[in-house]
């Protein structure tokens, strides 16, 4: 009896890692690509890897990535990964390769993983260049940035300068301990602080992390207003952090005030300049903006007008971009400063995304 | 003539009668024994912490873990049944994702209907489950898993990559918000679930089936219950209650997104086990499981208060689910012996 317990154990894991494993490989195959993927013609692929499915952000990066790739007359693949991870990406851009694109847009799940699998790319001829959340140097051309990470720093601190008054305590609520994008911004804006004498009087009292989970950053929310009672400002770079703050805050009528980065259709409801809403402002940069930039960079690198070299120039649209120096041995292309979502134009924005 | 000393050994005596009675009591019910882990980290961190131990924060604590305590009810009948369930995290985003978008795009506002509307989608989703296993004869572990898949990927599929926020969800959002008695909305939704539970698990027939089918299908088939349809029954309800929870979960973050609750049903889970529910069924409680999951519920408040950093938090809640339940197998050791030696006498 044991014996046969044990054996239908065993079984069972083993399925169960069997369909794990089919799971995840047939999952990444949700494709939305329109148009064969065959190179042989005279006209260009340009493929866009986003970061996971059923995200509006990453939706309106490939929005703005196929609009201009197809305008300007090439052909263009968008893949959603099921999974924000490394593996899903891995699987696709496999698929891509063998499709044989021209060019690979990457907004990268992790830094250095998707290492081999890229400089396998570049090594086949892909123009690899990545957007959003970047790769290590060695395995991009050049990575088309939504914002300078100092400027990020430096835009967040003004806020919370700001709206603190400029002096007082504040709190971070970041996404997970490890994501990239959340500890350089919260980095840089340490170095703000400390650059300058007028944030002297400004407590940065705790990092929390809400793991973008609802729960978790509901909890880290409550924990800091009970733990910091003369706290005035929660600052949340990440989506679901800044949104589940902002409801605790708004629900308990709470004096503390919120800043971050979050996507004006989910903020909304808690964006005001008075005492009723919890978020006076809040900043992101234009997904389609930067999918746009991104479309734009992997022509200019198809074409062989940048090779992604520093301070080589081009023209995307009306605007001419100079490609600099990433600080990371690679070079990177900044789209501007983040963009601010207050009262007076948060009802037009929160229809677009 | 008394000798005083008589008297006072006799009183030590008692007293240590009563010990062991005392003792005794403790270590022959599990559920005794965890009400006292709750108790010790319950004062730990209210040394540490004083603002643990207040009315808002304890309300906050439960409407936070409502969702979790509610669907761990479920969970325990599909442990009960030597059983298990990991698609209910799916379920959940499924049919939150559900009425979230009948909300966005305006076809239903009514709250009551779109509670109703997310219970019927879990219900259904949790009888399909229930129909492959108990008739497909579909080891539950596998099942699940593929259902998992499934459920996740028809959140995905419905939301059409939007999210359902605080904006476009009216007046849903309010149910979590609104007090009866003083006390949330979403609390007493948990309380009443917990008092169904309680009194069907221990007073109706349907609540001894369960209990009989877990120890012993064999014997519970030839007394004449059927166990098939017992099974069928323990995963639909675990899926009204993942689906219940959905419309919970939707209301009090005021926020509908596909991958919402990814990896709930390990908390779930962990939560029964916390509760000392057997994973090999027919052992656990409707109070074991309310100890467990406000256990798990006040480890996860209690970590951020005190002040860990937030990246051991991790770390330190495994090590003290680890520490119960090792705590929680000894007690039933002792139990055992206990019984044991009771019977030899």
């Amino acid at each position: 009896m044991k014996k046969k317990m044990l054996s239908v154990l065993l079984c069972s894991v083993m399925a169960a890692s069997l369909l794990a494993g089919c799971g995840s490989s047939s999952s990444s195959e949700d494709s939305t690509s329109d148009g064969s993927s065959s190179s042989s013609s005279d006209t260009y692929t340009m493929a866009f890897v986003s970061k996971s499915a059923g995200n509006p952000y990453n939706e309106k990066e490939a929005e703005g990535f196929q609009e201009i790739v197809e305008a300007e007359g090439y052909e263009c693949i968008i893949q959603h990964p099921e999974e924000a991870t490394a593996e899903a990406q891995i699987t696709v851009i496999n698929s891509l390769i063998s499709q044989g694109v021209d060019s690979i847009t990457v907004a990268a799940n992790d830094e250095n993983a998707l290492q081999s699998v890229l400089e396998e790319a570049m090594a086949a001829g892909i123009q690899v260049s990545c957007m959003d959340s970047k790769t290590n140097a060695d395995s991009r051309a050049v990575f088309v940035n939504q914002a300078g990470i100092t400027e990020i720093g430096q835009t967040l601190m003004d806020a919370v300068y700001d709206i603190t008054g400029g002096s007082g305590q504040f709190a971070i609520l970041s996404a997970t301990s490890q994501a990239t994008n959340q500890n350089a911004w919260i980095e840089a804006m340490q170095e703000v602080m400390d650059s300058d004498s007028k944030y002297a009087d400004l407590e940065l009292v705790e990092i929390a992390y809400g793991d973008d989970e609802s729960q978790k950053s509901t909890d880290q929310t409550q924990a800091l207003l009970s733990k910091y009672p003369d706290l005035k400002l929660i600052c949340a770079p990440t989506t679901v952090g800044i949104n589940a703050a902002a409801k605790v805050l708004q629900d308990e009528g709470s004096s503390v005030k919120l800043t971050g980065l979050g996507l004006p259709s989910e903020m909304a409801e808690y964006i005001g300049d008075d005492d009723e809403h919890s978020c006076p402002y809040m900043f992101l940069w234009n997904p389609e903006e930067l999918g746009e930039l991104a479309a734009y960079t992997a022509i200019a690198l198809v074409n062989g007008d940048i090779t992604g070299a520093e301070g080589e120039t081009f023209t995307a649209g009306d605007t001419e971009y100079t490609i600099t120096d990433a600080g990371d041995g690679g070079t990177e292309i900044i789209l501007g400063p983040p963009f601010e979502f207050n009262e007076d134009n948060i009802d037009e924005w929160k229809d677009v995304y | 003539m008394s000798l005083p000393w008589r008297n006072k050994d006799r009183g030590v005596k008692k007293k240590m009668k009563e010990n062991n009675s005392v003792f005794k009591r403790i270590t022959s019910s599990r559920e005794a024994s965890m009400v006292i882990v709750l108790l010790v980290l319950c004062i730990i961190v209210t040394i540490l912490s004083p603002s643990f131990l207040t009315v808002k924060s304890i309300m906050d604590m439960l409407k936070n873990n409502a969702v979790t305590m509610i669907m761990a009810l479920g969970m325990l009948c599909v442990l009960l049944i030597g059983g298990i369930d990991i698609s209910v995290g799916s379920t959940l985003a499924f049919s939150g994702m559900a009425i979230g978008m009948l909300a966005k795009r305006g076809i239903i506002n009514s709250t009551p209907l779109l509670i109703l509307i997310a219970v019927i989608v879990g219900t259904i989703c949790g009888l399909l489950v229930g129909l492959v296993i108990a008739y497909g004869k579909v080891p539950p572990i596998i099942a699940t898993l593929g259902f998992m898949y499934i459920y996740r990927a028809m959140a995905y599929l419905i939301s059409n990559s939007e999210w359902a926020s605080a904006d476009a969800l009216g007046d849903f959002k309010n149910f979590a918000l609104n007090k009866i008695l003083g006390i949330n909305n979403v609390i007493w939704v948990m309380i009443i679930c917990y008092v169904i539970f309680f009194i069907v698990m221990k007073w109706t027939k349907t609540g001894r089936k369960i209990y009989a089918v877990g120890s012993n299908r064999e014997a519970a088939a030839i007394s004449g219950i059927n166990t098939e349809r017992v099974e069928l029954f323990v995963y639909t309800i675990m899926g009204l209650l993942a689906g219940l929870g959905g419309a919970l979960a939707v209301s009090i973050y005021a926020s509908a997104q596909p991958n919402m609750f990814d990896g709930e049903e390990m908390d779930v889970i962990a939560s029964c086990v916390l509760g000392g529910v057997s994973m090999s069924g027919g052992r656990g409680s409707v109070t074991g499981v309310l100890i467990g999951s406000f256990l798990l519920a006040v480890i996860a408040k209690a970590l951020p208060l005190v002040g860990i950093s937030s990246i051991a938090q991790n770390t330190v809640q495994g090590v003290i689910i680890l520490i119960v339940i090792v705590l929680n197998v000894v007690t039933q050791r002792m139990m055992d012996r206990n019984n044991l030696k009771g019977r030899e006498m």
